[in-house]
């Protein structure tokens, strides 16, 4: 088992009478990308605003390189090394590309000369290197998530949360993110996606939690979770694993 | 660099003004407006650089004014030392309230209406209260040495507040290029997108609060210097909040030029209306809301914002054309 930088334990959170998350727990390891999966409302992004810090646990812990990190605000966790994107992208509309990554890059460098060189850096890595001057607002939705990827990267994380970054790109976007995101694991960044594109789970992931109703139902490779049928029924219903499961016999 | 050059031109051209004109009357308008130049910049930090959009500049206005004045009247403290110790308090001033708005979570119209009720509080206090002279006001006694920052000539007081505003330019060209100033834009811009990328955002908008609070308070010292008088109407009345807001707004939000550029264009509007049609009362008030209703409409980010845009789209339009022509020839 690999050491992992982050472990949830047993987090909870309710917003009033919902439970939104129940006695959730999940970890990522260094260099790994590890997919959390579920159905619409499962509060996949509810855990995600708890590791980010941007919302507070009802219960439970956040450890992250070995401390315990639970409660603690957005920005300490960003300089701790944990960066997040967006699902609803928020792009500082009225700034340039470069602008926008710069805000990320200056984390780390106070500098501005040496944050703009970092900016443009990963710019061009995301593949923005030719929208660097644009207007933020300008872009189109698979520009905007790039840049999610960005301003999250120049912060040079140790942990990344990506929130549906492939969601509403088409295939040839897709094929275009999918290898990005993979070099971020390669130099040694833990990735926690949130994905909907199973397409790309079972290519990115190595480990899967499956998030359903506010717990976690199942985890695994992602082989396994696909032929888990507790996770078949969570997407498609009450005994709808026995129907597929006869439907492939016949 | 080149910006930098741009403040050092514009300030020299306003230095140079009072070698060729000697009216009073034009060297008092033009002090005047200076000093809401200056009243503006203020506002400007906080609110075109971090969009917090503030109603009560007047509070920072008017506590740089009362203890500049306290302090010499009442204690018989030495003008600049007031005048340190105006723009401190002033700051103070913006510590505090900004550190229970922003702690409170306080956002767009709900931290203008409490800063608004901030300065309202403050006039109160002050129009009862016996050390700010209560309904009556204080008057600094008359006394024309620099040592008391009083001057014969209209000149100096002319340079002194050029020399305040000029640091103010330089201020927020500063601000433009440094960390605090871009996150700061990026607060602006979408706060939670700004914590996520581990801006501090409480810290970044009270640090904006207090350098805004202390350049507006400058104003207010300065005001106290130049008429030797302050009271609660004055110091803390809407007033100074409205034209504090409305000449960056004029102007150009969140522009280094875009205060000083709408203070003369305001000031000058009213000025001349005044010429034209006598003292009616209110009528520069009038004019005020008609300038902000065209700005508004056609020019939302001010006149620098409108003038930057029309630039770039006739850089645009002249660059454009050129490539297929080379083409041409090439081909």
């Amino acid at each position: 088992m690999v050491e992992s930088l982050l472990s949830v334990e047993h987090v909870s959170r309710r917003f009033g009478g919902l439970l939104a998350v129940n006695a959730a727990s999940l970890s990522a390891p260094t260099a790994r990308i590890t997919a959390l999966i579920g159905p619409n409302g499962a509060g996949k992004t509810t855990l995600f605003a708890v590791i980010s810090g941007f919302l507070k646990p009802s219960a439970g812990r956040v450890r992250y390189g070995g401390e315990d990190v639970t409660g603690e605000p957005p920005h300490r966790l960003a300089r701790r090394g944990i960066a997040r994107t967006f699902q609803i992208v928020q792009p500082f509309a009225g700034l340039s590309v470069r602008d926008n990554i710069l805000v990320g890059a200056h984390l780390r460098h106070r500098a501005r000369a040496a944050a703009l060189a970092v900016a443009e850096e990963v710019g061009r890595e995301v593949g923005l290197g030719d929208m660097l001057d644009r207007p933020a607002h300008t872009l189109t939705v698979a520009g905007r998530k790039r840049l999610e990827l960005a301003r999250a990267l120049a912060t040079e994380p140790k942990l990344l949360l990506l929130d549906e970054v492939l969601a509403g790109l088409n295939p040839s976007e897709i094929r275009d993110v999918v290898p990005v995101i993979r070099a971020f694991c390669a130099r040694g960044i833990a990735v926690i996606m949130i994905e909907h594109v199973m397409q790309a789970v079972m290519s990115l992931a190595e480990h899967v939690f499956v998030l359903a109703e506010g717990r976690i139902i199942a985890e695994g490779t992602p082989a396994q979770v696909v032929a888990d049928s507790a996770v078949v029924e969570a997407y498609l219903g009450h005994g709808a694993a026995a129907k597929v499961r006869s439907a492939n016999v016949h | 660099m080149k910006a930098l050059l741009l403040i050092a031109i514009a300030v020299a051209v306003f230095a140079a003004v009072p070698l060729v004109v000697h009216s009073n009357v034009v060297l008092n308008f033009l002090v005047v407006t200076l000093m809401i130049a200056l009243a503006g910049q203020g506002w400007n930090i906080l609110g075109g650089y971090g969009g917090q959009y503030s109603f009560g500049h007047a509070a920072f206005f008017g506590t740089g004014a009362y203890v500049t004045a306290i302090l010499q009247v009442e204690y018989g403290v030495n003008a600049w030392i007031g005048f340190a110790a105006g723009i401190v308090a002033g700051a103070a001033v913006g510590a505090i309230i900004g550190g229970l708005a922003f702690r409170a979570g306080l956002r767009s119209s709900y931290f203008a209406l409490v800063t608004l009720a901030f300065a309202e509080v403050l006039r109160i206090l002050a129009s009862v209260a016996p050390i700010t002279g209560a309904g009556v006001g204080l008057l600094v006694k008359l006394d024309l040495r620099a040592q008391s920052f009083q001057f014969q000539s209209r000149a100096i007081f002319y340079y002194v507040i050029l020399a305040l505003v000029a640091v103010s330019l330089v201020i927020a060209q500063l601000l433009e290029r440094s960390r605090f100033g871009t996150w700061l834009i990026a607060v602006r811009e979408n706060e939670d997108a700004a914590m996520a990328l581990g801006v501090d955002a409480f810290a970044v908008k009270l640090g904006a609060m207090v350098l805004s609070a202390a350049v507006t308070a400058a104003a207010g010292c300065f005001y106290v210097q130049y008429f030797l008088f302050i009271d609660s109407g004055i110091a803390y009345g809407t007033w100074i909040s409205i034209e504090a807001l409305l000449t960056p707004i004029i102007g150009g939000v969140g522009t280094v030029f875009g205060a000083l550029v709408g203070a003369l264009v305001v000031k000058s509007l009213g000025e001349g209306a005044k010429l034209v049609t006598g003292d009616v009362p209110g009528l520069d008030l009038m004019i005020y809301g008609a300038v902000l209703i065209v700005v508004i409409r056609f020019a939302p980010r001010g006149l620098v914002g409108a003038f930057t845009d029309a630039r770039e789209r006739l850089a645009r339009r002249f660059a454009a054309p050129r490539p297929p022509v080379r083409e041409a020839v090439r081909g």
